[in-house]
């Protein structure tokens, strides 16, 4: 029996979906542009904004952050958890954006909400206007794509016709692909959070940076464990031999501790930290830039 | 006396000039002598309409008509200005407001809880009043204070068009062209953020003119909050004196009401008694959260603090609520030492045994409905505010509220105010005959003490017409449209 806590490959998607839509949102609505996305190191993705301004928010305003960013709301009582209405808001328009990209693969074939009875009763019950018509229709037609085109085709009708409730195919889609925030962490100064690089204690994960150029490829699976991690540092290093010989008793402590530090390079940590090191270099830059300005504007030299 | 006329003549009294505008940001103290009596009467009258102020928001949609129309008769009851001209009345009223306002810092600076429920009430009340203004009014408001942003060119305006149109239901291609938009950072206009109501980006908003009130509430908002901590820092001062410490204490705990804290029936209840109690006189939010306690074998964390607070307030001691989460979350996927490690540090925090030592009160409606609103896998809440309609109205009706009570839901004007407050309630009632009237004066939720009261309710006829049925529906709609 699977343990809900499990992630499967298939679910892996709506972290991509999250981190394009937050990652878009974040640069180019809230202006941040420090961002280092962090694998949790079992089914989710932590977002670390380093801005100076970012840092400086005051409680109110990261609260108001992560609700601009919510869109699904609604607890294990609440059915319908995206509502939308005229007009949509840009935020939206470009969050569906990406998530029509993913939603045929993830939701109509991977996840099979149109295949499965239990699955296509739970999405026709967020639209109960149209419901009978739509379970007739299926009646007919088995396949998922077109299924799902019939329910789009009845989401047009509506959109000419009725004032409101018009946009449930988007609906339907969010609500099955939009991220869910763990809000109150975002908005408290109090909590602790989890480091990158840090081991998660369910899945022996390390929380690994994340670089986005490479997120499509990116599989959890392949991210290091701390037992593999382990078992690189043990493998004999090449050169080990020589080094031995020529070390003497008071440099053997110094070179054990360059040794240490050198020594993430040889397992799989490798091109993680590396990425890390970038980021750090961005922000140095910036962060010079921003010094020079000042002391320009203040005429020192 | 001289009383300012309609033109503006040159007035040499100053306190006039003081008052010439229905609106200010209450930047300085009023300097005059009072009488005691003056003193009390006015702080108690603030208080008044700051209450008015948060019932009203939380059962209708602010700035809506039966919204405006009932805080504009407060107003007039408790003779507080509302009229834009100026006249002799108006600055008797206006002087009120004046003094009212900072009698009540006095009283609400303290506590970090007394700041937040001030700022509140009169960050809505004034956002009522600036509402309330003509457009040329507004204008003037916003000179006097100085509060200068940005406007973007014509060139920017057309390029961002259709961007400024989607993002705001007000916002009309009319509109763009028309009116001067405002960039402004976003840290300046959060309320706008929060709800999306706005334009976003790289960090600033863009607002048209006739938005601006946001701004200048979120700037109301700050100074406020500058100005009590300030006020806090002056206390000691204040409370020598023997004339206000009295009322002010007075002012400072009307608001709050009953909390439920005093555990006055420790250990009257067992823990056997809980399931049935739970059908008889819990709240529907509180048999909602124990339903999915007993099928879930556990309850997130938010559910866990709702309903754990509200079982102390009912009556149970330490010892047995840690039995009573021990003994249910091992029927779930805890085991006994996980429950000690995990969760039973939880439980003793919420008695103050643990960490600060604060005893946690019970949460008021007020604070179920507004904080920590329910996302996935959650159970807690407020059902007439988070839940489903359809699922609401089937869950009353499987507790056996007839259907011209769940009609009535929406009507309710909003009494109850603490899910302990209806538990006892419930359990006078059904206590003892003598009470029986007690049910016939409290009107406003007939269909909870029903449900509470299960079989024996005799007052309704409960018919299943479909017609009534469809009514219905629609009735739940409009109410949760408004929420």
């Amino acid at each position: 029996m699977l343990d809900a806590a499990d992630i499967c490959s298939k679910c892996w998607t709506l972290m991509t979906i999250a981190i394009r839509i937050l990652d878009r949102a974040l640069r180019e609505d809230f202006g941040f542009q420090h961002l280092l996305w962090v694998y949790s190191g079992r089914r989710g993705v932590h977002c670390w904004v380093c801005d100076e301004a970012a840092r400086k928010l005051s409680v109110a305003a990261r609260s108001a952050v992560a609700e601009y960013l919510s869109l699904v709301k609604g607890g294990e009582e609440m059915m319908k958890k995206v509502v939308l209405s005229d007009p949509i808001h840009p935020f939206i328009r470009e969050s569906l954006t990406v998530v029509e990209r993913y939603f045929p693969r993830y939701a109509l074939q991977d996840q099979d909400i149109l295949g499965r009875k239990e699955s296509v009763d739970k999405v026709l019950a967020l639209r109960l206007h149209v419901r009978k018509e739509l379970q007739q229709d299926f009646q007919n037609e088995k396949k998922p794509e077109s299924r799902w085109k019939l329910i789009r085709e009845q989401a047009l009708r509506k959109q000419s016709t009725a004032k409101k409730g018009q946009h449930f195919e988007k609906e339907i889609m969010l609500q099955y692909c939009y991220p869910r925030l763990d809000v109150n962490v975002s908005k408290g100064v109090n909590h602790l959070l989890k480091s990158p690089f840090s081991v998660h204690p369910k899945t022996g994960r390390i929380s690994v940076p994340i670089d986005l150029k490479e997120l499509d490829t990116f599989d959890p699976f392949a991210v290091p464990t701390i037992s593999l991690i382990c078992e690189e540092l043990d493998r004999p290093r090449e050169g080990d031999e020589e080094e031995k010989s020529a070390e003497t008793n008071e440099n053997e402590k110094d070179t054990a501790e360059r040794r240490k530090i050198r020594d993430y390079k040889r397992t799989s940590l490798a091109k993680y930290v590396k990425h890390l090191d970038q980021f750090l270099d961005g922000m140095a830059r910036s962060w010079k830039g921003h010094l020079l300005r000042k002391s320009d504007l203040q005429k020192e030299f | 006396m001289q009383f300012p006329s309609r033109r503006r003549k040159q007035t040499s009294n100053p306190q006039t000039e003081l008052y010439a505008h229905p609106l200010q940001f209450y930047g300085e103290p009023p300097l005059e002598n009072m009488s005691l009596a003056e003193f009390e009467t006015f702080a108690v009258d603030r208080l008044k309409l700051l209450k008015t102020v948060e019932n009203l928001g939380v059962s209708y949609v602010k700035l809506s008509e039966p919204y405006a129309k009932k805080l504009e008769s407060e107003f007039k009851n408790l003779s507080f200005p509302y009229r834009p001209e100026s006249g002799p009345n108006e600055y008797d009223k206006r002087r009120k407001d004046h003094i009212s306002h900072f009698i009540l810092r006095l009283a609400y600076c303290q506590t970090e809880d007394l700041r937040r429920w001030f700022i509140q009430q009169e960050v809505d009340l004034f956002r009522y009043r600036f509402n309330d203004l003509p457009a040329k009014q507004k204008l003037e408001f916003l000179h006097r204070n100085n509060l200068q942003y940005d406007t973007i060119s014509v060139e920017e305006k057309k390029s961002l068009l259709d961007k400024l149109v989607n993002s705001s239901y007000a916002v009309s291609g009319i509109t763009v062209e028309d009116q001067d938009f405002y960039k402004v950072p976003f840290q300046d206009a959060l309320d706008l953020v929060r709800t999306r109501k706005v334009y976003l980006k790289a960090g600033y908003v863009y607002i048209p003119h006739q938005d601006i009130v946001t701004i200048v509430l979120n700037d109301f908002r700050t100074r406020l909050s500058k100005a009590l901590a300030l006020t806090a820092r002056s206390l000691p001062a204040v409370h020598s004196d023997e004339r206000l410490q009295p009322l002010l204490n007075h002012l400072s705990h009307a608001y709050v009401g009953q909390d439920y804290s005093i555990q006055k029936n420790v250990g009257k209840i067992s823990l056997e008694q809980i399931d049935s109690l739970s059908g008889k006189s819990f709240p529907l939010c509180m048999r909602q959260l124990h339903q999915s306690l007993r099928e879930n074998h556990h309850l997130r964390h938010g559910g866990r603090m709702q309903y754990g607070l509200f079982l102390k307030g009912i009556g149970l001691s330490l010892e047995q609520a840690l039995q009573f989460w021990r003994s249910e979350f091992i029927r779930g996927k805890v085991d006994a030492d996980k429950f000690d490690k995990a969760y039973a540090y939880g439980i003793r925090h919420m008695f103050g045994k643990e960490g600060k030592r604060a005893d946690y009160t019970p949460y008021s409606c007020m604070k179920v409905i507004l904080s920590n609103a329910p996302s996935q896998g959650d159970h807690h809440g407020c059902p007439f505010r988070h839940s489903d309609p359809e699922l609401l109205k089937q869950k009353l009706q499987f507790y056996k509220v007839s259907p011209s009570g769940i009609s009535q839901v929406g009507d309710a004007n909003f009494s109850l105010n603490h899910p302990n407050q209806y538990f006892i309630e419930s359990q006078r009632v059904l206590g003892g005959g003598k009470d029986i009237k007690r049910e016939m004066d409290a009107p406003q939720r007939p269909q909870e003490i029903t449900a509470a009261k299960g079989n024996n309710a005799p007052r309704e006829a409960a018919t299943n017409d479909p017609q009534g049925l469809a009514d219905m529906t629609e009735d739940l709609d409009s109410f949760f449209q408004d929420a």
